[in-house]
């Protein structure tokens, strides 16, 4: 099967990216200033992400789409605001996740932003367990496109007029050039910033324009240093079918209502864990030195016994050091346990430690 | 005067006298992108011709550092292990990676020289 290009393909091509394929799309791993530049120009200035591979999923309908909505997905749709988001899961029975996903309530219906890797899956499992009863479209005539860090609010206000009156976590549609534009301020950096959903022919102009404004493209690879920094979890990784939330330490996202009541895909497990705890748990990891400890590594405690295994590991450059995330035995989770990593052989002292590694300056937490 | 040949691992060596220079390639620094970590063989140990003696990381992944000739090591760098981002700055002089005193001069016969290595580089990246 030939890889995909997004509408951005020739403008990552005018810029000098290396390419790497990524589920099943042709995406920019970096350009030519390297990782740890473009890490450092987002934490400090304003970063460009193509996430068009990503899955824009609408599906519409009223109040009997919300009510099947929250059979499947453990948040409180009913009262959730026009044009807010929540960040959810999409579960198995056993509450495994097959992805986490951004959920927006739009005017007529819903709008669902879903990983690249998991989204032709993802439509299957919800068309099935909607009964086939929406109109739902896995919009491929649409980009996205994220601006992340303290310039963006100024740069994209300078080209859409109005998007700095946005909250956290909340959208609205914008026109520009006769174009409608879908703007939250969301994002996956630990950055204030905003995605910006727009039609393919105008992705590339768009974009064009905020790099005319002092913004940056960044690469995949500055996107994975950014998100680690920010302790937050990439499917594929910290995710996965054979993880609970609850084992991802991802409870907060799970309305506390919905909890109580039950009552939706993977209910009876997840309130089995909050009640009776967890084997294994997702922690913050902080390798002393410099060593790197990468995905796999396995983890020891003090007394040589293996209560674990690193999901992500890599340098942060913001933090100036190694940083990582990944599962341990639940006895083993406290903040400062001292713990072994095994780095080729040797073994390396790090400790399990708090998430973010670098501290979020997002914008007015209203939610 | 002293003749710097290349490994196809992308290892660059200066012999003088009986004591090589070693390091890693310009052309290596730009495939493996920003260096974040390095690790170094131990002084006094002995390394054998094409045995890892190092590893370097990127923020990509970790990459194994070979010796392209067998030897004792006498001598490290230890700026690039305190600061990894000289590799990147200036891989072919400065920032050197370790020092061996050589068991067979013949194992530099088979390594080669600056146009053989550059035109195998761009191949392989080709």
């Amino acid at each position: 099967m030939d890889t995909k290009k997004t509408s951005l393909y020739q403008l990552h091509q005018d810029s000098k990216a290396k390419f790497v394929e990524f589920a099943g799309y042709q995406m920019p791993i970096q350009y030519s200033e390297g990782i740890v530049e473009e890490h450092r120009f987002t934490r400090n200035h304003s970063g460009i992400f193509d996430v068009s591979h990503m899955g824009q999923l609408f599906i519409y309908g009223q109040d009997d789409l919300v009510d099947d909505l929250e059979r499947i997905f453990p948040l409180d749709l009913k009262n959730l605001k026009l044009n807010h988001s929540k960040y959810s899961f999409l579960m198995s029975d056993n509450a495994g996740i097959y992805d986490d996903l951004i959920i927006t309530k739009i005017k007529d219906g819903f709008l669902i932003i879903l990983n690249a890797a998991c989204k032709e899956n993802d439509f299957k499992i919800l068309k099935v367990l909607l009964n086939d009863k929406y109109k739902m479209i896995l919009d491929e005539e649409r980009s996205l496109i994220a601006i992340q860090g303290p310039k963006s609010a100024q740069i994209l206000k300078s080209v859409i007029q109005g998007v700095e009156n946005l909250n956290f976590m909340s959208g609205n549609w914008f026109t520009l050039d006769d174009h409608n534009i879908y703007v939250t301020r969301s994002g996956y950096t630990g950055e204030d910033g905003f995605e910006v959903s727009l039609t393919n022919e105008f992705a590339d102009r768009f974009t064009r324009r905020l790099i005319d404004k002092g913004a940056k493209l960044i690469g995949l690879g500055a996107r994975d240093t950014l998100r680690l920094e920010a302790g937050l979890c990439l499917y594929g990784h910290e995710l996965s079918k054979e993880k609970t939330p609850v084992e991802a330490n991802l409870k907060w996202a799970i309305s506390k209502e919905r909890i109580l009541k039950g009552n939706f895909i993977g209910s009876d497990i997840i309130t089995k864990q909050i009640n009776n705890g967890v084997n294994k748990i997702r922690v913050g990891i902080k390798p002393e030195g410099r060593i790197i400890a990468r995905e796999k590594t396995k983890i020891f405690n003090e007394s040589n016994l293996e209560i674990g295994e690193i999901t992500s590991g890599t340098f942060g450059p913001s933090v100036n050091g190694p940083v990582a995330m990944g599962y341990v035995k639940n006895k083993f989770s406290k903040k400062n346990t001292r713990i072994f990593l095994e780095v080729r052989g040797k073994m390396h002292p790090a400790t399990i430690c708090g998430l973010p590694f670098y501290k979020k300056s997002y914008v007015k937490g209203v939610n | 005067m002293s003749e710097v040949k290349y490994s196809k691992e992308h290892e660059w060596i200066k012999l003088e006298g009986d004591i090589a220079t070693i390091g890693i390639t310009k052309h290596a620094t730009e495939m493996l992108g920003d260096i974040v970590f390095t690790e170094l063989p131990e002084k006094g140990s002995s390394v054998e011709k094409d045995g890892a003696a190092g590893v370097v990381e990127s923020t990509k992944a970790a990459s194994d550092v070979y010796t392209p000739v067998s030897g004792e090591v006498v001598d490290l760098n230890q700026s690039i292990v305190d600061d990894p981002s000289k590799i990147n700055q200036d891989p072919e002089n400065s920032a050197w990676f370790f020092k061996l005193k050589i068991k067979d001069k013949s194992e530099m016969d088979t390594l080669m020289n600056k146009d053989e290595y550059d035109k195998f580089a761009k191949e392989s990246s080709a």
